[in-house]
């Protein structure tokens, strides 16, 4: 087979490796802001109970949970597995990602919803137009690094089957007898997708940044 | 006949068995100027937060004109749209600019349209002398300067009384004077104040009253002739004797 | 949920033996991982350019490539290269390479904090550079790198989880029995979900402890500097 076809084929999972990652990221960011916008403006019993979800989904392996909720998604919902292992995968994310939102927002000073009161806002108002853009600010280093680990968490769908990178590399090594080339293939692959968002991300922090002369 | 525009009555407020203050009373005519002063600690801050709900007494009533916003349905949000505050950390929104930061409260809170909005803002920063700086964000101005915006952004919501919490403590000594100057400015201009402050400059100019507060209640309270030279309490002669001192300014006793 | 305790009840003893081979998986790996790591860290503090250069394109390919990619690499790729190694070693070696990368920042990062004057301070008093690192940097290094390095244990801990896919017999290898046998995958792998949380507590309260344990009165790294 000759070096093209085989790139060809392995790069091909790409698009599969970039769906999960582009409904799992988005999926974790969302409710990681909702979930993070309740522990720490919800009050003490919400407080609670998303601090246990917190520990309890990130204190069991991702592939765990990967496999628990795609049988239980498959079991109820007819879904294929990229969508029950994207979502899956976003389900998990977004406990990470509460737990970045959530430093992220402490660290917007108190101070800064005590002045939104003070001119009247109410705290809905306050969240939405004095923290959370400042939130997001702070939250892109950190998020960086999450969408890094998403990315590369989404080679675990494999296990389901879903014909993205790993799974690729794996079948065109049995065929061609060249599993390392297949694999190193996939590497780059992945290595460079992690490069290209982080420096990606990186630029928007400094699009974002806001002045100061110190 | 002059109308009170502020009252508060046998005000009190506990966190857990530590008394910050407790039984106050105090009444603000339109046009007043009251300066609170007092030891570190005493509560005076805590005071001017009660004031706009931000915290809430443990007892105790106040009276914004008519209204007594500590009853129970008070909607705080509207109360605090005629209440202007100045905090001693200025707490700028840090991701605006300078005029955003008083536009703010004028498109989202009253809801004004965008060029409403953004000509009483210019308008509220030429008041305050900040008119060149509009598009500089926090990082950008000095301390004074960001000051002077967070007054701008109070008054734009056209308050019916302003507090300041200590609002030039956290400046470096050459920037106090630019701040100063605006307070004084906005006290002759007829604004109903209650300013919390260690510049005995300022409150003997400027103050028609000065409330002298220690260990959570009102020790004295009286014009600043009556307090500086014929205070009724030896406590009060005794605090300002130390602060004076503490300013580098000599007072001879009457 | 679909009786995962009585499912637990049933398979205790393999479950069991599946976690043990886990903890040793994690321990093999951090252990390649800290020598490694301290290897790395130091190149890049202290070494040449082209040794530092070195350091940096390991960390960036092992922290910018999946495990799995890294694991399938050693155990599928290298025999077609003449290397063939046991499931065992492939897993020991994939975790240990990839925790490497990631425990070479954390030390370097407190290495850094100890920073220049320590050396100075070392090599004022007649140390060579070796010894200096060796004797001053180093020790007090290692106290302050644990709070931050702590999350590296239970990361690993976690990682471990996806050997299985090469037939290595941990925890998760004997869920996948057990969910073949009973038809409940459900189960299964919420019993075993129970089983990781109740290590990465045990192992989170136990790190918690050691960190009390080290710490040097006064003298904290700022988290951020990690």
């Amino acid at each position: 087979m000759d070096i093209g076809k085989f790139l060809q084929y392995i790069a091909s999972g790409t698009a599969y490796t970039l769906g999960v990652v582009c409904v799992a990221l988005p999926a974790g960011l969302i409710f990681g802001v909702i979930f993070a916008i309740i522990f720490v403006y919800g009050g003490k019993l919400l407080g609670r109970f998303m601090q246990f979800y917190s520990t309890v989904m990130r204190g069991i392996p991702p592939i765990v949970l990967l496999f628990i909720l795609y049988f239980i998604m498959s079991g109820n919902i007819n879904l294929s597995p990229f969508w029950a292992g994207s979502i899956s995968l976003g389900i998990i994310s977004s406990a990470y990602q509460m737990e970045i939102v959530r430093g992220a927002i402490q660290s917007v000073s108190g101070g800064q919803m005590m002045a939104a009161r003070a001119i009247g806002m109410s705290k809905m108002q306050a969240i939405r137009y004095i923290i959370l853009p400042q939130t997001l600010r702070l939250a892109i280093p950190p998020w960086s690094n999450e969408a890094a680990i998403v990315i590369k968490d989404s080679s675990l769908v494999y296990a389901l089957g879903v014909p993205e990178i790993l799974r690729r590399a794996q079948l065109i090594s049995a065929s061609t007898q060249q599993p390392f080339l297949a694999y190193i293939t996939a590497a780059v692959i992945y290595f460079l997708l992690v490069f290209i968002t982080n420096r990606l991300l990186d630029r928007l922090e400094n699009r974002l940044r806001i002045p100061s002369n110190p | 006949m002059t109308n009170t525009i502020l009252t508060v009555k046998n005000l009190t407020k506990k966190y857990g068995r530590n008394i910050v203050f407790e039984n106050i009373s105090l009444n603000v005519n339109e046009g007043d100027t009251i300066v609170i002063i007092g030891p570190s600690g005493t509560g005076k801050s805590t005071l001017l937060r009660c004031i706009n709900l931000l915290t809430k007494p443990d007892a105790g009533q106040i009276w914004l004109d008519e209204q007594e916003i500590t009853a129970k349905d008070t909607d705080e949000d509207q109360v605090r749209q005629h209440i202007g505050m100045v905090f001693q950390n200025f707490l700028l929104f840090n991701h605006l600019t300078a005029l955003e930061n008083v536009k703010l409260g004028l498109l989202r809170v009253k809801k004004l349209d965008k060029d409403a909005a953004e000509a009483k803002a210019m308008q509220e920063l030429e008041r305050v002398g900040l008119s060149d700086r509009a598009n500089h964000y926090p990082g950008q101005l000095s301390g004074g300067q960001q000051q002077r915006v967070a007054i701008a952004r109070a008054l734009a919501m056209d308050p019916r009384v302003m507090l300041f919490d200590e609002p030039t403590s956290a400046l470096d000594p050459e920037l106090i004077g630019e701040v100063l100057e605006v307070m004084r400015n906005l006290a002759l201009s007829g604004m109903t104040m209650l300013v919390v402050t260690h510049e005995m400059g300022f409150a003997r100019e400027v103050a028609d009253r000065i409330v002298f507060m220690e260990k959570g209640s009102i020790v004295e309270e009286g014009s600043p002739d009556e307090l500086f030279y014929r205070p009724k309490f030896e406590r009060t002669r005794e605090f300002l004797w130390k602060i004076t001192e503490l300013y580098g300014k000599k007072e001879k006793e009457a | 949920m679909q009786d995962w305790a009585t499912l637990l009840k049933r398979f205790f003893s393999e479950f069991m033996v599946g976690a043990g081979v886990t903890l040793e998986l994690t321990a093999v790996g951090l252990a390649i991982g800290l020598v490694l790591g301290l290897g790395l860290a130091l190149a890049r503090a202290y070494g040449p350019f082209w040794l530092r250069s070195l350091a940096i394109g390991y960390i960036e390919l092992f922290r910018g490539t999946p495990l799995l990619v890294q694991l399938f690499l050693i155990y599928y790729g290298l025999p077609s290269l003449g290397i063939t190694l046991s499931q065992s070693l492939s897993a020991y070696l994939a975790l240990g390479f990839n925790s490497a990368a990631y425990q070479a920042e954390y030390l370097r990062g407190a290495i850094i904090s100890i920073g220049d004057s320590q050396m100075t301070a070392g090599r004022a008093i007649g140390l060579s550079r070796w010894q200096t690192i060796r004797f001053i940097i180093l020790p007090q290094a290692l106290r302050l790198v644990i709070p931050a390095w702590s999350n590296e244990p239970i990361s690993l801990l976690k990682t471990t989880a996806v050997v299985f896919l090469i037939a290595v017999q941990d925890l998760m290898a004997k869920a996948k029995r057990a969910a073949t046998i009973t038809y409940n995958p459900i189960g299964s792998y919420i019993a075993v979900a129970v089983i990781y949380l109740v290590m990465v507590f045990v192992l989170n309260a136990f790190l918690k402890w050691l960190e009390r344990k080290a710490r040097i009165p006064g003298f904290e790294m700022d988290a951020h500097k990690a």
